[in-house]
Formats: C-alpha cells, structure tokens, sequence
C-alpha cells in the first residue's frame, strides 16, 4: 500500500539540465557520489513481517517478496508497494472508534447517522450499527483492480446490509433474526467481493447497536413494558392458584377421611351395639322373668342414687306436697322426707 | 579543456533527454493512448512495462485501467405508489476503449459529469415506475414472528414484490449499460447503496410506528389480563369440583356408614323387639337422671313396696 517513489530519474535529468554550464568540476564529483548514495539507499526495502510486497518493474508486475529485508533495482526502476495480508482489518458503519483501549469511546454524528439508517421490510425505519472485519487475500487485486478498493469496499458493505436489512421486519431486526441478517449480510458482501474480485476476502460481519429511531424508541420500550406487564400478571395469577388449590385439595382430603372415620366408627357401635343386645337376648329368652326383675332393679339402684332430689310419698297421707318449694334454688341440697 | 567538458556533458544531457522522451513506463493500473501532436496514434497500450515513442512528437496519454469510482448524490424520487424518497446509488465502471474514452469524454472528468447524467437518470426512470417496496425488498421471504405475536403485527405493507432490489439494480445497471458503450466504458456494477423517505415521509412513518407499537403493547397488555383472567377462572373451577366433590365423598361415605348402622341394629333389635324396648328404656333412666333431677315417686311403686311394709305380695302396684 505505501508508495516507495522515492526517487525518479526524471527528477536527476531534471536537476542535470538545470546545472548545465555553471558546474563547477568539484561539485560533480559531489553529484556522482550523491547519486551513488541514493542507489544504494534506493535499492534496500524492508517488509513488516504482516505485510508483503508487490514488486513492480518499469510499472510492471514481476513478484512478490514475503517479510524480511530484499534489494531492488534503485532509482525507480523496481518499485515496491506493501499491502498488510496478516493484518485482521476493520471497517465500522453507523459510527466511528475514537479511542481503542480497556473502555473504548465511540463518536457519531450527522455523517455515522446516515450510514445506519435504513429501511426495513415492512417500510419501518431502523438504526443499523454494524462492523466487518476482512482481509486481503490477494495483494496483487487489491492493488491493481480498483482504484479506490476501501471506500467501493465500505459502499459494497453498506448495499449488502441494506439489501438484507430490507428483506426482514423491524420486529426480526430487533430481536429474532439478528444472527441470521449478519450472516446473510455476510453472505452477500463475500459475494460482491467475488463478483467485484477485489482481493479482499470478508472473515466477520458483527451487528452491533440496532434500534428503532429515536423518537419512535419510548414507544418501542412500552412494548418490552407491556410484556413484562403480561408475564406479571400472569405469574401472579398462577401465583395465587398454587396459593389456594393445594391447600383446598387438602381441607377436601381431610374432610373425606373424617367422613371415612365417621362411617367405621357408626358401624363399629351398631356392631357393638348389637352384639351386645344379641348376647343380652339370648341369656333373657333363657328365663326372662327373673332377668327382667333383676335388670329393672338393676338399674334402678344406679339411677335412683345419681339424682339429685329425690322425694317419695304416700299416696294416702295428702296435704304434704305444697310444703316443698320445687326448684333448683331450693335451700337444701338433699330433702329426703319419709314418713 | 573546460569547453571541450561543457561541450561533451550538453551532448550527454542532450541525449539522456532524447532518451527520457522516447521512453515510458505503463504500470499495472494504466493504460496509454499514445497522440502525435494531438491525433491518436495506433492501439492502446495496456501492456505494463517500458516502452517506446517518438521523442518530443508523440505525448502519453494515461488512462486508468482499474475499475473507478462514481458516487451518485441523493436523489429526491417519487416512487410508482407516491412515495418520496431519496436514493443514492454507486457505481463502478472502466475505461474498456480508451481511445473512444478519449476521443468522446477527454478526461475522467467529463466521464463522471456523463454517468452522472446516465446513471441519476436511469435510477430515477426505474424508481418511479416501481413501487416503493420493490427497492426496499428483494424476496417474498415471510417475515418471521416474534413469539405470539403473530396477529398483533399485521402491517399495511404486505404486497408481493415482482422484482425486488436485486433485479431492480440490474435493471438500472442494463439500461445504463446500453449507453456507456458509446463513450468508451463499461458499466461493471450498479447498486442502490441507501434509501430512505424524505423527512415530511419520515415524520409521519414515525408516527406510524409509534401507533403500530402502541398497538401492540396494547396487545400484550389485554392479554396479560385476559390470560390471568383465564387462570383466576381456572383456579375457581377446580375450588368449586375439589370442594364438592369433597362434599359428596364425605355424604357418601356418611350415609353408607348410617345405613350399615342401620342395617346391624334392625337385625338385631328385630329378634326381640320388646326386650329392646325394655333395654333401651333402662339405658336411658340411667343416661338421663343424673344430681340435678327430681325423682317424685310414689310408694305405690313397685319398687318401693317394701317401703312400709316386707310382705311379699302385697297391694299390687305398677312399675
């Protein structure tokens, strides 16, 4: 890439004819010794070890030399330009690195701006920022076969990612389809360059920052609002379903094997129950009379001392019944009266 | 002796200028018309390396051989559908007959003020007999959606593209490269680089978006509610089977208890119905008289007949 036209024979015909006549005999020695300086100087290069060099005799081509120190044909004769192959290069669209370092800094202005403002497929507008790193893979194309190779390079780059950009929506470009449109970005700018022949083949195309424009950009942030909003409220109504249907689930539970409960604890006593009465049946039926006695006495010695008050009269003795006051505030606890 | 030296070093320069004017050089990127005194002589030469003319008589004439540069401006176009838009276009081209090149437009200069004309013209005719969408677009591709945003997102512009971008731009490059010929070049590629609506457009495109987007968080928004809706409905459904399922289990377990009860008493209150009776009724004095009942009882009881007097078989009472 950089020109080594450090020396021309025409400049030194040049300079001859000037000093024609009024040459002194000391100062050609002068010149000769000049002129042998500037052959020497004139016929070393030196290639950085990411570049190689293009050499070129009387303008044409005739090899190219690798890294390291080579001589040429002096004063113009050969010439050498250097083209960076190794180098990863890097062209960034819709803004400008002003600072490489641990916290980079980026510039845009009104010329950026115009670089990533396209339109998209549903005739949206959108902010595209995006970078492309390539290489030279072939320094005698990328010498010789375009004149301006970087700036046909950066306008191939922008007609790519407009052409794709222009084949998606703004809601893909802004979520979904991203990694697809760079790689279809890609995809056409490697072809453009193998249509274009450029010598240039293109490793990476990055999406960088894709918004919606601006003043459209609130509305574009209520609708990721409106989302979350969604999701919320949908969370919290799963939220109060798992709240409450577990917990019905277990107050059913419990109430079904309480009735379970009720159900084996009825018939237990029926059973127990009849059980009883079957065994209480058959001793009666062997004499019934005397069993019957004895349970009414039975219970009757239980019942008779368990109530509180107790009062027993004659039938034939009248008159004594008004003197008792009935009632639970009668004064004395126990008023047995036999007469 | 010092003559005799400025005589040999003009002879020298004389010749080394002759020499100088005989010779040059083609790089890689030229080729050379070569013109004696002003008229084009012979072929080009495209050949890069050293070469020969007439001194002082014949001029070199370098042309480029590269492909070169034309930047097109923005231009204000009207679309097929009324839409106004600026395009800007690139293009790139070569000197293919130089001497045409030469003979028609001179210089690059005059080239670029020409494809100017060409080109910018050639872009307007095609743009504004296309529809907008044809630039913008290169397939029919669907769009892909976001989501369940499916039906939130119809937007006005869904046409079919005939052409779209791709074939758009060759249609610019053809026409364009029917012309050039004529002065020399070939056309080797056009492209639409940017596209975009002037800003009276613009403004209301804005707008547009910003209705769309409102749209569609309107969207999300009743559906969150309406979904949340759906599970609060949800949760009352299954409150209401889980509670009266719950209900009939137990009434059901309940009654099949009762009835089996049931069932063992009949059987066995059934084999003596009066024993039953008497039983039951002892059960109950016993269960219901307790410290705080009053007993009144009659010594024509039964019970206490013996009371007054210990003859067996007295007055017959009742119980």
């Amino acid at each position: 890439m950089t020109n080594d036209r450090a020396f021309d024979p025409e400049d030194v015909l040049r300079m001859a004819r000037n000093m024609r006549g009024k040459l002194p005999r000391s100062l050609g020695l002068v010149i000769l010794v000049a002129a042998a300086v500037i052959a020497l100087v004139s016929s070393y290069y030196q290639v950085e070890p990411d570049e190689v060099a293009i050499v070129t005799r009387f303008g044409r081509f005739v090899n190219t030399t690798g890294p390291g120190p080579h001589g040429k044909l002096p004063f113009g004769i050969e010439q050498v330009q250097k083209v960076p192959v190794q180098r990863q290069l890097k062209q960034e669209f819709g803004f400008r690195t002003t600072r490489a370092d641990v916290q980079s800094q980026y510039s845009k202005d009104e010329h950026t701006t115009s670089e990533s403002s396209m339109l998209t497929g549903d005739l949206n507008v959108a902010t595209v920022e995006w970078i492309v790193q390539y290489k030279i893979s072939d320094p005698y194309k990328y010498l010789f076969k375009l004149r301006d190779v970087e700036e046909t390079f950066r306008l191939m780059a922008e007609a790519s990612m407009r052409s794709v950009v222009g084949d998606h929506n703004v809601t893909e470009l802004l979520t979904v389809g991203r990694e697809a449109i760079a790689a279809k970005a890609k995809d056409l700018l490697s072809d453009l360059c193998k249509r274009y022949d450029n010598g240039i083949s293109v490793q990476q195309l990055v999406l960088q920052d894709v918004d919606p424009p601006e003043s459209v950009k609130p509305s574009f942030n209520d609708v990721n609002q409106a989302i979350q909003e969604r999701e919320r409220a949908i969370n919290e109504a799963w939220a109060e379903y798992n709240q409450e249907i577990p917990r019905a689930r277990g107050l059913a539970e419990q109430a079904i094997e309480a009735a379970e409960g009720y159900a084996v604890d009825r018939v237990n006593r029926a059973k127990g129950d009849a059980q009883r009465f079957i065994a209480l049946e058959e001793e009666y039926r062997k004499a019934p009379e005397v069993t019957r006695q004895r349970l009414y006495l039975e219970t009757m010695s239980r019942v008779l001392p368990a109530a509180g008050k107790k009062l027993i009269f004659d039938e034939r003795s009248k008159g004594i019944l008004p003197l008792f006051q009935l009632g639970p505030q009668a004064p004395q606890e126990k008023a047995e009266v036999k007469r | 002796m010092s003559a005799r030296i400025a005589w040999l070093l003009m002879v020298g320069a004389l010749a080394l200028l002759t020499l100088n004017g005989a010779l040059y050089t083609v790089s890689e990127q030229e080729q050379v018309i070569i013109t004696q005194f002003g008229e084009p002589i012979g072929e080009a030469v495209t050949d890069p390396g050293l070469h020969f003319k007439l001194p002082f008589a014949q001029e070199v004439n370098r042309f480029d051989k590269r492909w070169l540069e034309w930047n097109g401006n923005p231009n204000q176009v009207p679309t097929r559908d009324k839409k106004y838009i600026w395009v800007e276009t690139y293009a790139r081209w070569r000197i293919h007959n130089p001497l045409l090149f030469f003979q028609r437009l001179r210089d690059e200069r005059g080239a670029q003020s020409r494809l100017d004309d060409i080109i910018d013209g050639e872009t307007r005719n095609v743009i504004a007999s296309h529809n907008l969408i044809e630039v913008v677009r290169t397939s029919n591709r669907e769009f892909e959606q976001a989501e369940e945003a499916e039906d939130v997102m119809e937007t006005e512009e869904t046409h079919q593209v005939e052409l779209g971008r791709d074939k758009i731009t060759r249609l610019i490059l053809e026409r364009a490269s029917q012309i050039v010929p004529d002065y020399g070049i070939e056309m080797v590629d056009v492209q639409i680089q940017r596209v975009n609506y002037i800003d009276s457009v613009q403004t209301k495109v804005f707008e547009r978006m910003i209705s769309e987007r409102k749209r569609i968080a309107d969207r999300y928004r009743s559906e969150g509610q309406g979904k949340s809706a759906e599970i609060r409905g949800k949760k009352e459904r299954e409150l209401k089977v889980i509670e009266s399922e719950a209900y009939r289990k137990t009434q059901d377990s309940k009654g099949r208890g009762d009835a089996e009860a049931t069932a063992i008493y009949a059987e066995a209150y059934q084999r003596n119905r009066e024993l039953y009776e008497f039983a039951k009724s002892m059960e109950t004095y016993e269960k219901s008289i307790d410290k705080d009942s009053w007993l009144v009882l009659s010594t024509n009881a039964r019970l206490f007949r013996y009371l007054q007097s210990p003859a067996a078989e007295g007055e017959g009472a009742k119980r």
